[in-house]
């Protein structure tokens, strides 16, 4: 019986039913093509009119030029709104993931009372459409007489950065498993110590985490700088004002800049997640 | 092209069915047929084709080449959801967003079924576990989420049910309590099982038929006493409970019998049970089979002399033995504490004998510690 | 007692801060709202006579940039979904060893600033960009249509901008379907819809549910992508009340404005929320 069977010809699978299932995999494949390219088609735009030899609008295409890329700083304004942007994104960094991994810290490996209102205080300012964020605390300033400026721009930025680091530390918390730090104390380390040698060198990459997240989101902000930071301008405050007009290809140059700078630490920090899971 | 496939019944026949991942070989021109109403068991260790095999007779994957025959319609190519076979999946697959009712009943309602709770009903019955019809599938045990992933398939009264390493999360105890289990409801509801397990004595205990599988083939196919007692290949000998293998050479020739060298000594075994080519072979003894006696005594059958006792583990039920012999080879001996006698002791000498219906004979071209290697343990994961 | 206490020394500096510049604010913005002009003052001088009628006054006024701001939104946040959850169920389920690689490309075009990104499509849609030129050519739309200036470039612009936030969270919770419950669906005769309808989309509800309100409350407070791509005819409540502060000065306006716009909001997600019968948002 089996030897009849294995004397057999082969039979194979209809074209057909082949092609269906060819089609199904790689129908989803070209919509990842599409998805990705509609994704990156500003990217490109931006980085593409980097080069161009534009002159002071830098609407249309006139030519190949390596000079913007040489000279960012060539067009009025530009530098000084990035060192302010970069300015106020470490400073807005420093503070709110200092202050947001404390509360993630309370909020993850406590149980006290008023912890679900504490979520809820962490939760609503995410809620918050921007414009209201923006616009109430200057009142607020407005109120106390203090001028809109650097500072109060730092203050917003803390504000509403505090909330995504205590979200991203918490989830790094979570994840932990409680028994290494129950093995510490069993390993004579007090609460110190474990807290100093175990639970926060864990929970370190989310802190990274959340304070790369804090300086992208305070660095990319407009709608909350503009009400807060009166005349002095960042770079997302410079682009929006020259919009109107065209904006100087140096920006572009900046933009891509950071573009790539932001995918190197991304990527380099997976290579070391990696390295390290080994 | 019209046909119900759903509504196919019979045998299942797969047809020289090769399956390739790039160029890897996961299963590799292999004939099968599964008899209607049979608990069968396909066996091997991890990685050897077992669940891609099943894989492709739920619809699940599609072979390169080959057909796969319910009865007589052809379901090679028939997606999992409209042939008449149902599985249940390793961890079981649970859907978690629904009760344990509505996860049972999720197969009825698609195919329209028009009483559904009474099925259900019926089906949470036979599983003994009626209570919790209202409860989520993670509020359960595992023992319970077993039964639930069994009645949610059997509900549907397929054809063809098809068990993928089903046990594998239990513990022993309860594992043991399942297997009697899982037999039982099979002769109930009558249905053809297929059961995919890495556990020789998971199969042994519940299959009818075992089809051993490595590297993509089917090494030997027969019911579980067939293939314990009379292994075809050193890697079945090995996979299949232990072996002893001594190498040897085919001398002679008496009436049913064959006569063989072992190391200078003569031994005769059954000559349906040697499956060499020439005469070079390797003589098969299961460790259960040998008696270990002093130099001195007399004894019956077969006779390797010159043994030294090396290692006593005493188990309670039996204990084993690990007898050097005089080409170096050391033999493992299993003896049950039945007897009164006491054990022997390490250093003794002693000679081994065994009846000889118990010997088979495998190729001498053997690699014999094919399929002893492997651990039986790790968690199958193709 | 230390153990007791030490939560609340950590939540004491990061909520005292929110309390003065979030929750201070937040009711300074409420009392400034009932505010009117101070008889004979110069502008931007206002006292508290807790006229609510700001409130109606404010809604009436802008009810079509109200109006606007949600449809926009809803419509963003949908074309949003439906172009993310492909892409988010293909890098959960089909990209393999790839998939790191793939979140990053997600999340990537967002390190160019937004600003830039919305300028760009300005250009690209614009008449010197490719875009309409060659529908033009090719005869999709007529020589008279522009693409800049319309509701749809803004619709679009939001899309874009906040597809990240409805990507991530999608991703997050197919990835933890287990792929075998979708292999069990078929197994049990249901088909590739009724499993997507069945099984894939219920347990995927939680990223759905973020997603969107990630999406919808950013886009109905926006005004950049209006202001940037839009026109006066595509002025959305963002735009509005960035006006009443700067151009104006009627803070009691743009303060009655934005707690409405907060309400209607805080309303819509409180519904659908319970609509959509999840909680574990936090």
């Amino acid at each position: 019986m089996s030897k009849k069977i294995a004397d057999a010809t082969i039979p194979t699978i209809p074209l057909a039913a082949r092609f269906q299932r060819w089609f199904g995999r790689n129908l989803i494949r070209v919509y990842m093509v599409l998805a990705f390219t509609y994704l990156f088609i500003p990217v490109a735009y931006t980085f593409a009119f980097s080069f161009n030899d534009s002159g002071k609008s830098n609407l249309i295409w006139k030519g190949f030029t390596l000079d913007n890329w040489k000279n960012p700083c060539g067009a009025p304004e530009v530098c000084n709104a990035l060192a302010n942007s970069i300015k106020i994104g470490l400073l807005a960094t420093i503070f709110s993931t200092i202050l947001g991994t404390m509360i993630a810290f309370a909020i993850g490996r406590h149980k006290f009372k008023g912890r679900s209102t504490s979520n809820l205080l962490i939760f609503l300012p995410m809620a918050t459409p921007e414009i209201v964020l923006g616009a109430s605390l200057l009142s607020l300033f407005l109120v106390f007489k203090i001028n809109p400026g650097f500072w109060p721009t730092v203050i917003a930025h803390v504000m509403f950065c505090i909330s995504f680091v205590v979200v991203t530390v918490k989830a790094r918390i979570a994840s932990l498993d409680p028994r290494l730090e129950q093995a510490a104390m069993d390993l004579y380390a007090n609460e110190f110590q474990t807290f100093r040698r175990v639970t926060l060198p864990l929970v370190a990459p989310g802190i990274a985490g959340a304070a790369l997240l804090a300086f992208s989101l305070s660095f990319d902000d407009f709608i909350i700088t503009n009400f807060n930071s009166g005349t002095v301008i960042t770079f997302p405050k410079f682009v929006y004002t020259a919009a109107a007009r065209g904006i100087p290809a140096q920006a572009n140059v900046i933009g891509s800049g950071m573009f790539f700078l932001a995918l190197a630490i991304v990527i380099a920090g997976q290579l070391v997640n990696r390295r390290k899971a080994r | 092209m019209s046909f119900d496939a759903s509504s196919a019944r019979g045998d299942l026949i797969l047809t020289r069915i090769t399956k390739e991942y790039g160029d890897f070989k996961a299963v590799d021109d292999l004939s099968l047929t599964i008899p209607k109403g049979s608990f069968f068991a396909l066996l091997g260790p991890s990685g050897c084709g077992k669940t891609t095999t099943l894989r492709m007779i739920a619809g699940l994957e599609e072979p390169t080449v080959g057909s796969i025959h319910l009865g007589p319609t052809d379901i090679t190519t028939t997606k999992p959801y409209q042939r008449p076979i149902n599985t249940v999946f390793q961890n079981y697959a649970l859907f978690p967003h629904l009760t344990i009712f509505e996860n049972i009943a999720f197969g009825l309602r698609r195919r329209g079924i028009k009483d559904v709770d009474a099925e259900v009903n019926k089906v949470l019955n036979l599983v003994e576990l009626p209570h919790l019809a209202g409860r989520k599938p993670t509020q359960l045990s595992g023992g319970q989420q077993q039964r639930i992933a069994l009645a949610r398939a059997i509900v549907n009264r397929p054809a063809l049910l098809l068990l993928d390493e089903p046990l594998g999360a239990l513990d022993l105890k309860l594992r043991r309590q399942m297997q009697i289990e899982l037999k039982w409801i099979q002769k109930e509801v009558g249905l053809t099982f297929v059961h995919v397990t890495h556990d020789q004595e998971e199969a042994m205990t519940m299959a009818d038929t075992i089809a051993v599988m490595n590297e993509g083939k089917i090494e030997q196919m027969g019911s579980p006493a067939d293939l314990y007692d009379d292994p075809e290949t050193a890697f079945v000998a090995n996979f299949l409970g232990q072996s002893n293998l001594i190498k040897g050479t085919i001398s002679g020739n008496d009436g049913d019998s064959l006569i063989a060298d072992v190391f200078g000594q003569k031994i005769s075994l059954p000559k349906n049970r040697s499956h060499a080519v020439d005469n070079s072979i390797y003589v098969g003894i299961r460790p259960e089979k040998f008696r270990i006696s002093l130099l001195n005594t007399p004894v019956n059958g077969n006779v390797l002399t010159g043994g030294r006792i090396e290692d006593v583990s005493y188990i309670g039920v039996s204990t084993q033995y690990q007898v050097e012999m005089p080409w170096g080879q050391e033999l493992m001996v299993f003896e049950q504490n039945d007897d009164g006698v006491a054990p022997f002791n390490k250093g003794d000498a002693v000679n081994i004998s065994w009846a000889p219906v118990f010997t088979f004979a495998l190729r001498g071209d053997e690699d014999v510690t094919a399929g002893s290697e492997v651990n039986p343990e790790v968690l199958d994961e193709e | 007692m230390g153990k007791i206490r030490t939560p609340y020394l950590l939540l004491l500096p990061g909520f005292g801060f929110l309390f003065v510049f979030f929750i201070l604010p937040i009711l300074n913005l409420a009392q400034t709202s009932t505010q009117t002009p101070v008889g004979g003052g110069d502008t931007g001088q206002y006292e508290q006579t807790f006229r609510f009628q700001n409130y109606i006054d404010a809604f009436v006024e802008n009810k079509e940039q109200f109006g606007r701001s949600f449809v926009y939104a809803l419509i963003a946040t949908f074309l949003a979904l439906a172009i993310s959850y492909p892409l988010a169920y293909a890098i959960a389920f089909k990209s393999g060893k790839y998939k790191n690689f793939f979140l990053v490309l997600v999340v990537a075009p967002f390190f160019t600033s937004f600003l830039l990104r919305t300028v760009a499509w300005k250009q690209i849609l614009g008449e010197e960009g490719f875009v309409v030129p060659t529908l033009r050519s090719v005869g999709i739309i007529s020589d008279s249509t522009t693409l800049t200036s319309t509701a749809f470039a803004v619709v679009m612009g939001m899309t874009y901008n906040f597809l990240p936030f409805m990507t991530l969270p999608l991703f997050a919770s197919i990835d933890r379907i287990d792929p075998r419950t979708l292999e069990a669906s078929g197994d049990l005769y249901a088909n590739g819809f009724t499993t997507f309808r069945k099984v894939t989309l219920p347990l995927s509800m939680p990223g759905v549910v973020a997603g969107t309100l990630l999406t919808f409350i950013p886009a109905a407070g926006d005004y950049v992508n209006a202001a940037i791509l839009g026109s006066p005819n595509t002025k959305m409540i963002g735009n509005v009340i960035e006006s009443r502060y700067f151009k104006i000065v009627d803070y009691p306006t743009a303060a009655a404005l934005s707690f409405t716009l907060m309400a209607a909001i805080l309303i819509l997600v409180t519904v659908y929320i319970r609509k959509a019968g999840t909680e574990e948002l936090v």
